[in-house]
């Protein structure tokens, strides 16, 4: 099976610069080789008719060209450029488990579960980001960038696409995926055992605690701590020894996992500057560091950010008072609470206290597809033969799919889960 | 005769006899000596036979019960209809000899403003003529015996209509024959609009001849008219089977197509309003776009979240084929979610029919995206839990 697919999906040179006549006669061969197989073994591919399967080849031979419209080979994020805009790249699963095991949107994962393979669009404001990341100078302060834009339109997988490329360039990538899910719903409060006046959420800082393990492994062995950390009575951790143990303690006794989250932010913030390691934070949904939370304590009084221990050390890390490295973030109006849904706009969704402590900082707009992204992403689509409507291939089609999701991407993405 | 002494002042309760009724010789008798004496009686309203002695069958029973006018009742009516009428144009302060129906129905409105539905149950003001259902005079003389000859076939009516037309029929034959016989013969076919009339309908000639007919009848009678027509005829009959023919016009050419406008850089638009239960939604729609709409001041992907609204909006262009082509910005106020959409959809679709040709214009009309939806909230009757939900029926 594997061999014969490899038949019908020659990998095409990338820029697609060849005469369409060498690739249609390249195609009349393949498919004059495919016949010459016998009809006993059609029947064996899969559960696919072999009806299907000449469709498919049809398919394949119209969407020949436009394949070096919407793929690319470049699986690496450093060498992403202008050309590579509205092509799709593959991420290898190894990534996937260890960079972003907690870092995707869901419907991406459930996308990336159906398909098989996790392809990311290259798109202008990551572009953008990536270069500004590359040319970033680590003796001056981190600078903060921010992703803003309407619903829908992409800023968490920008984001994803920069730590991927932080990832490869062996950074430290601190990431938190959703800021939001700290100031609500959260069922077990504590009284911080480090200062009486916050709170602590132990099971969220402890997945947090898996997942950054999981994110950065080889670091957390050769960052040592400075300082002397006494957990309890019993329990401390002496200067000099790794991190990595300041974070299995964190897992292991999920009392204090805040505080060791809190003391890994500290002392992560403390030696970036020394140059051995370039940190890199990201947060999603920043704004849910400034804004209200539905946390209430036991005499029902609302809880305000900054008591959560959490989220007040978060505040301390994207402040730009270290250097070497830097600090991205994304405004996002769809976890947030008590925002009106049509703001996107940093200044409405930060506010006025948010805004102040993130000044100055650069804001990059992520918009919708253009027409070309647009095309790549249905070409991407009808490749994995998700749409399956009869007129999904055709144009009158793709301009009904172009006016109803208004070339929003998670609208269209949710359009074509129905077809 | 004790019964026959019928007050005079019970002026509410007059009877017509239709046709017919008393066939016992014996009953003629009576009846034509009881009209004699009330007509002979002063200031008496005539009072054609209440009903006799012999009130027990069934028959008279039934007559009872019927509604019946007198003649007189009508003319009575009539004249209040007129001082009514002059009395409304004073009223109104028009001039009361020129006041015509469509200004009384006006001054109606205005007085007796009224918020039903259904249009049948407000108040009107028009001639007897129209509101009391024409009615059979009588069909006899004083001696007993019928006017019209075919009164005993039953439908004297139908059947000398049919006499009528057959006649003419003949007549036409008739001087076909000595046409050809003089050699002066010519073919010359009628041209009659075939779609500009059609024939009475059954309930129309019903109306018409005052008498009830059965499907047969009424296709028979078509029937003959269709073979008169067939033929060439003169005025006179062209005339009489104009009688039978109703105008029907075609309802597109109702639509009124507005003129392109344009606006200060030359870009032609045109605008359309549209509403849908209580929404009201007023457009403007720009040739030479890239499928943009804009729904006050708000992209229509932000406005209208659900993916149903999108699609009510898309539903003229795609059906025009004209998806990426047109720029749109509306204002829409009222209503719900959907019916903003679909207020927005009919104003559009009325915008467009000004870039678009006429056979474009009618094929809209027959999708219905030309028409607005009547539908609107059914109001909750008391007594009930809703407009239509009863109350939880318990057995006891």
């Amino acid at each position: 099976m594997a061999t014969r697919k490899k038949k019908l999906t020659p990998p095409l040179p990338e820029a697609g610069h060849s005469s369409a006549g060498i690739m249609l006669k390249g195609m009349t061969r393949l498919i004059s080789s495919v016949h010459k197989l016998d009809p006993g073994r059609f029947l064996h591919i899969g559960t696919q008719a072999p009806q299907c399967l000449a469709a498919h080849l049809d398919n394949q031979v119209a969407t020949e060209s436009p394949r070096a419209i919407s793929r690319t080979s470049e699986n690496d994020p450093a060498k992403h450029g202008e050309q590579h805009e509205g092509q799709h790249y593959n991420i290898s699963f190894q990534d996937l488990k260890t960079v972003f095991s907690h870092g995707l949107p869901p419907r991406f994962v459930m996308q990336v579960k159906t398909f098989n393979e996790a392809c990311l669009m290259v798109r202008r404001p990551a572009l953008e980001l990536l270069h500004y990341l590359k040319n970033t100078n680590f003796a001056h302060p981190a600078v903060r960038y921010v992703f803003y834009g309407e619903k829908g339109t992409g800023k968490t997988l920008s984001l994803c696409h920069s730590i991927h490329f932080c990832a490869k360039q062996d950074w430290l990538i601190l990431h938190i995926p959703d800021a939001h899910l700290w100031v609500k719903n959260c069922r077990d409060l504590l009284q911080s055992t480090y200062n009486k006046q916050r709170f602590d959420q132990p099971l969220e800082a402890s997945t947090w605690l898996k997942n950054f393990k999981t994110a950065n492994e080889h670091f957390l062995s050769q960052i040592k701590v400075q300082e002397k950390y006494v957990w309890n009575k019993r329990e401390s951790t002496e200067k000099g020894s790794p991190l990595g143990e300041v974070v299995e303690q964190g897992i292991m006794r999920v009392r204090n996992a805040t505080d060791a989250v809190g003391i890994v932010l500290k002392e992560l913030k403390r030696q970036s500057s020394s140059g051995i390691f370039r940190l890199l934070v990201a947060v999603d949904g920043v704004n849910a560091l400034w804004g209200r939370t539905t946390l209430k304590r036991e005499d029902k009084s609302p809880i305000a950010p900054e008591e959560l221990a959490f989220i007040y050390n978060l505040r301390k890390m994207v402040k730009n008072d270290w250097q070497g490295g830097a600090i991205v973030l994304t405004v996002s109006q769809t976890g947030s609470l008590f925002k009106p849904r049509k703001a996107y706009l940093p200044q409405e969704l930060l506010g006025k206290e948010g805004f102040d402590a993130l000044d100055p900082f650069i804001p990059i707009l992520v918009s919708n597809y253009n027409p070309k992204e647009f095309e790549s992403c249905i070409h991407y689509y009808l490749e994995n033969n998700w749409l399956q409507h009869e007129k999904a291939h055709t144009e009158e089609g793709k301009k009904e799919l172009l006016f109803l999701s208004n070339r929003n991407p998670g609208q269209l993405e949710r359009l074509c889960a129905y077809l | 005769m004790a019964a026959l002494r019928v007050s005079c002042g019970a002026a509410a309760s007059y009877r017509l006899f239709l046709g017919g009724r008393v066939s016992s010789a014996r009953g003629q008798g009576l009846w034509k000596a009881a009209a004699a004496k009330l007509q002979r009686s002063p200031g008496c309203q005539i009072l054609r036979l209440r009903h006799t002695t012999v009130v027990t069958t069934r028959k008279n029973v039934a007559a009872l019960r019927r509604e019946t006018y007198t003649v007189d009742f009508i003319k009575k009516q009539i004249e209040e209809f007129n001082i009514g009428k002059r009395h409304l144009a004073n009223m109104m302060g028009e001039d009361p000899e020129t006041f015509t129906q469509e200004d009384i129905d006006r001054a109606i409105a205005y007085l007796f403003p009224s918020g039903l539905f259904e249009k049948r149950a407000r108040p009107i003001m028009k001639h007897p003529e129209e509101i009391f259902p024409k009615q059979r005079a009588i069909q006899w003389g004083e001696d007993g015996r019928p006017f019209h000859f075919l009164f005993y076939t039953g439908r004297q009516s139908y059947y000398s209509l049919m006499h009528e037309a057959y006649g003419k029929l003949l007549d036409v034959e008739n001087r076909q024959d000595q046409l050809r016989a003089k050699g002066l013969f010519s073919e010359k076919t009628k041209a009659r609009d075939p779609i500009g009339s059609r024939w009475l309908i059954k309930e129309e000639l019903e109306e018409m001849l005052v008498e009830k007919l059965s499907d047969q009848d009424y296709a028979q009678f078509i029937r003959l008219l269709e073979r008169l027509s067939a033929l060439p005829c003169d005025a006179a009959e062209e005339e009489f089977v104009g009688r039978f023919r109703r105008s029907v016009t075609i309802q597109s050419k109702k639509q009124l197509i507005e003129p392109l406008q344009y606006d200060e850089k030359g870009m032609a638009f045109s605008t359309g309003q549209g509403n849908r239960k209580t929404a009201k939604a007023k457009v403007a729609v720009y040739d030479h776009g890239s499928g943009r709409i804009e729904v006050n001041g708000v992209d229509y992907l932000l406005y209208f979240p659900v993916t149903q609204d999108r699609e009510q909006l898309m539903f003229p262009f795609h059906f025009l084929d004209r998806l990426g082509e047109h720029d749109v910005t509306c204002t829409v106020s009222g209503g719900g979610r959907a019916a903003q959409a679909g207020a927005i959809r009919l104003a559009t679709a009325r915008a467009l029919c000004s870039f678009v040709t006429e056979d474009e214009v009618e094929w809209m009309r027959q999708a219905g995206l030309l028409t607005a939806d009547p539908r609107v909230r059914e109001r909750k009757k008391p007594g009930q839990e809703g407009a239509r939900r009863k109350f939880t029926w318990k057995k006891r």
